[in-house]
């Protein structure tokens, strides 16, 4: 098959949909890949590079289109880029098809195959072509960078010779991808992070990446379908305004995450929290293409608000990162032709029946496929319901401790009493000649446990050679029958003796061999 | 000439010390070169002063019987692979197993003269059992070689009624034992002999090749406690010095081995998985491929990597190119280092020898208590032919059934890749939700292929 990639249309997109590295991976897939002339340049990859790599350059977008039987692109098809589609055409970008109902018609109208990459469900075996989750994480990361550009302050608090500098506060609200992108990056830079979210799986992995969740008091599971939150109730949302309200004056650095899929973002963080903030300090809205999380917001815009608080609205962070953008972006794409074409030998297979490709499908032969059915797996598995084991306080650790050495010594006690009751037996019967030997015995036994604990656990396997080596000690036993009158005593005795010799000969020989590999670096 | 009865027994103690100091060399690498001289030097002294001893009649096949042992002794060392150490020393076992056996037999028809009451029982007592411990320990390594060499099948066999008929066994021995001592004549001897070879035959033969570790460090101590038996019916104190130090040993490394699989001993010996209470997890996502070039890729860029060898890398025959990726890595100033599981091979310590083999320095080989908190800091980790070793399942699936069994926590790490030859489950057949996280890549192929490729990248 061959895919092709036209230049977005948008002026503002600087992104690209095949990179000469996807174009690589591609080609090992079988197919032949196609690229607009100066579709990467505004994400630093030349025409040259795409030659390098073994792409075909092709001058202009409509010889491109009418070339490629799969189309991939970043943003979903304009209108002149409908009318090149047919019904020997696949198309693979975002679409966005709950907000672009009419778009979706006009496209099916001209049979063409449509793959969203947008609709990709959020299960792990689609994790490596969940192009959203690689555009919030660019998201997130530049929200900050952003954020810093517009804050007047280090992140960091330094102390030096000029003064102390406090660290930056940063708040951040949603923990999806991007808000922990958001964190991840917020923190390195040195920041005091908190951040928030209405689903409470999310604490753990808010603290793994080192930031303070905070928490809310409150019976209500916010989790809902595909790893979204779903909309809280009045009482929900009085309680965790009370929560910003105190945490608005303290902070410095404000990011909103939250979405709600289908639906105008929640007004997390409006005027009136503003209006706390500190002069100087800064709100990044990630959700200003939704309507904002903050009252404020004008979408691709920064204003400053009466109080001197900056809010920003882009809505093209993965944009204003193009390069690395459209890496991440074109690796989504090349995964998803990937297990589009499951035998690699260039030929699409659109199966339905597999529930990533079915989510991705929006319209097939003709037929509007989408919405799809609901996904079976919860993206990120709930809190179980498991009670964690109670955590002891030093006195009863140390109590337990105790137990178990008394335990420890009561065993060793009781052992050593039944061993000594049964030595008293055997002295009872036995013979003095026999307890004399196992006198020898017992001691031996003894030193050997003591020696060979302090054997070191590499040298396990030359510990059993050196053993099979003086067990052929047997010899001695043998030596003492061999000049036996009985012939069949001395046969038997002679085996013995040539197997004991094979034994320490060859024990000691294979030990000394293998402990001279042993070198130190 | 002839040495007194004094001057041996001296001898025999000066043996004795230095059998002690040889196997308590061996806790350090450096210090174990020395402990094998010692050893060497103890069975020297130990051989030339029973052969002038009083008690022995020098014969003329002796020296030829020596040279010949000698001979072969050696050869099989100097030939020996290190992957093949497993069937050496079972084969070894099962050579003392066998002198036990003849010593016992031969005592049995020449019987030291001026024993009575007490004494003779007692030392028929000791006949039984010494013949007993020998034959056990004979036919259970011959069939541990014939397993460890490939030429019997690794899986295990169960007979119905395997506990019943392992019992019977026991118990029809003992009843023999006290007909012996009844003088019922030397026949009950024999069939108790043949009784006891058939029960090492079986005993081992249920036994799956994953828990050989168990199975040769037992015979290990079992041959120990032959030499030993062999001590007490002969009245010499060195056999029973050196058998007990070897019984000790053997002791010792399969308790280890037995611990680090988190199974009883009992459980081992006698087959089967423990019981599980429930089903087990259901392992969720998908297995990711990926390839040479990428795992190389990704190798330039970790700067802490540890690598994993299992029983796979030696059936790969893959350690010498480990070594030189491990030597390449270690070229380009990256920390490379090696985790070894108690269980990994069929040998206490079998990688361990064999990366020595290869020449990868030992100060880099750590055991898993040195090196199990370090793996969350891990940029990368390799698995080399190991599953049951690293399975998450051991401590998070109380229903697994290896659950609480010390694994090698390889999943903390920022990547784990897994060369495996296929998607197959291992030896133990239990899922190993490893290969299903988000962090692991599968990299299928034959180990040496792969690694070979590897390292031509670098």
């Amino acid at each position: 098959m061959k895919i092709g990639s036209p230049a977005e249309r948008a002026s503002a997109e600087s992104r690209v949909a095949l990179t000469p590295e996807s174009a690589k991976q591609l080609q090992k897939l079988g197919h032949e890949c196609l690229i607009q002339k100066g579709a990467g340049a505004k994400a630093g990859f030349s025409d040259e590079d795409y030659k390098e790599a073994g792409v075909k350059v092709v001058s202009s977008a409509k010889a491109l289109w009418d070339s490629s039987d799969v189309v991939v692109k970043v943003l979903g098809p304009e209108n002149t880029e409908v009318k090149y589609l047919n019904k020997s055409k696949t198309l693979i970008s975002f679409f966005w098809p709950a907000q672009n109902k009419s778009l979706l018609k006009e496209v099916n109208k001209t049979g063409a195959t449509v793959l969203a990459m947008d609709m990709v469900p959020r299960i792990s075996r689609a994790q490596k072509m969940d192009a959203l989750s690689s555009m919030a994480n660019i998201a997130g990361y530049r929200a900050v960078i952003e954020a810093g550009n517009n804050f007047g302050r280090f992140f960091t608090g330094q102390i030096t010779a000029a003064g102390k500098v406090p660290p930056a506060k940063v708040l951040v609200i949603g923990a999806g991808v991007a808000g922990l992108a958001a964190i991840g990056t917020a923190q390195s830079l040195g920041a005091i992070v908190r951040a928030f979210d209405v689903r409470p799986e999310v604490a753990e992995q808010i603290e793994s990446m080192g930031a303070e969740f905070l928490m809310l008091e409150f019976e209500e599971d916010g989790s809902g379908e595909g790893g979204y939150a779903k909309p809280a109730s009045p009482e929900f949302i009085e309680k965790e305004m009370r929560l910003f309200r105190e945490q608005a004056p303290e902070i410095d650095i404000v990011i909103t995450t939250a979405l709600i899929p289908g639906r105008p973002a929640p007004k997390l963080w409006p005027a009136e929290m503003v209006k706390l903030m500190k002069p100087g300090s800064v709100v990044v809205d990630l959700a200003a293409e939704q309507g904002g999380n903050c009252d404020l917001t004008k979408k691709d815009k920064i204003i400053e608000s009466d109080n001197g608080v900056k809010i920003v609205g882009y809505t093209d962070f993965p944009s204003r990162m193009a390069a690395q953008s459209s890496t991440l972006y074109s690796t989504n794409i090349r995964h998803m032709l990937d297990d589009l074409t499951p035998e690699k030998n260039g030929v699409l297979n659109v199966n339905l029946d597999d529930d990533v490709i079915r989510g991705a499908t929006v319209c097939h032969q003709g037929k509007v496929t989408f919405p799809p059915p609901p996904p079976k797996i919860q993206a990120i598995g709930k809190l179980d319901t498991i009670p964690k084991p109670v955590e002891l306080t030093a006195e009863e650790k140390a109590a337990l401790e105790l137990e178990k050495e008394r335990a420890i010594g009561r065993r060793q006690a009781g052992l050593l009493a039944i061993g000594s009751l049964f030595m008293l037996l055997i002295g009872v019967y036995a013979p003095a000649s026999f307890m004399q030997h196992f006198i020898v015995f017992a001691l031996s036994c003894f030193v050997g446990f003591q020696v060979i604990w302090n054997v070191s656990h590499a040298l396990h396997t030359p510990l059993m050679a050196i053993t099979n080596a003086i067990s052929g000690i047997i010899i001695i036993g043998a030596l003492l029958q061999l000049g036996s009158p009985s012939n069949f005593v001395g046969i038997l005795a002679a085996i013995s003796v040539l197997i004991a010799t094979i034994n320490i000969v060859g024990g000691f020989m294979v030990t000394r061999r293998m402990l001279a590999m042993f070198q130190k670096s | 000439m002839i040495l007194s009865e004094n001057i041996v027994t001296a001898l025999y103690i000066a043996a004795s010390v230095l059998f002690i100091l040889s196997l308590g060399g061996l806790s350090g690498q450096e210090s174990a070169k020395r402990a094998v001289w010692y050893g060497v030097v103890g069975m020297a002294i130990a051989v030339i002063g029973t052969i002038f001893s009083p008690a022995v009649t020098i014969t003329s096949s002796l020296l030829p019987l020596l040279v010949v042992g000698a001979v072969i002794g050696g050869i099989v060392a100097m030939r020996v692979e290190m992957t093949g150490m497993p069937q050496l020393v079972a084969a070894l076992h099962s050579f003392v197993g066998l002198a036990a056996v003849f010593i016992g037999i031969n005592s049995d028809i020449v019987p030291p003269v001026g024993l009575a009451g007490a004494e003779k029982i007692i030392h028929e007592v000791e006949i039984f059992v010494g013949v007993f411990i020998g034959a056990i320990t004979f036919t259970g390594s011959v069939v541990a070689y014939g397993k460890l060499s490939g030429v019997l099948d690794g899986k295990p066999l169960t007979l119905p009624g395997r506990n019943v008929l392992n019992v019977g066994m026991v118990l029809v021995s003992i009843f023999l034992g006290y007909l012996y001592m009844s003088h019922a004549g030397s026949w009950t001897l024999w069939v108790m002999t043949a009784i006891a070879l058939v029960f090492g035959l079986h005993m081992v033969l249920a036994i799956g090749g994953a828990d050989m570790p168990v199975v040769v460090s037992m015979l290990n101590s079992y041959s120990g406690w032959a030499a030993a038996a062999t001590g007490f019916l002969l009245g010499n104190d060195l056999l029973i010095v050196t058998g007990a130090l070897v019984g000790a040993s053997g002791a010792i490394l399969s308790y280890i081995m037995c611990k680090a699989m988190n199974r009883n001993f009992i459980a081992v010996i006698f087959g089967g998985w423990g019981t599980t209470t429930g089903p087990q997890m259901e392992v969720e996502g998908e297995m990711i491929a990926t390839d040479v070039a990428a795992v190389s890729s990704d190798l330039k860029e970790a700067n802490d990597i540890i690598i994993v060898p299992g029983y796979g890398m030696a059936v790969a025959q893959a350690q010498s190119a480990v070594s030189e990726l491990t030597r390449r890595l270690r070229g380009m100033g990256k920390r490379v280092r090696f985790a070894i599981h108690p269980v990994a091979g069929r040998l206490p310590g079998h990688m361990n020898v064999l990366l020595a083999e290869a020449k990868v320095p030992y100060d880099i080989v750590l055991e898993m208590d040195e090196i199990n908190d370090d793996f969350q800091d891990a940029d990368m980790v390799i698995i080399l032919g190991a599953n049951d070793i690293v399975n998450p399942a051991a401590q998070e699936d109380p229903n697994s059934p290896i659950a609480g069994m010390p694994v090698l926590e390889v999943w903390k790490a920022r990547q784990v890749v897994i060369s495996k030859r296929g998607q197959g489950r291992g030896y133990s057949g239990i899922e190993n939700p490893l290969f299903f996280r988000d962090n692991s890549r599968m990299l299928y192929g034959d180990a040496k292929s792969s690694l070979d490729q590897l390292i031509s990248l670098f």
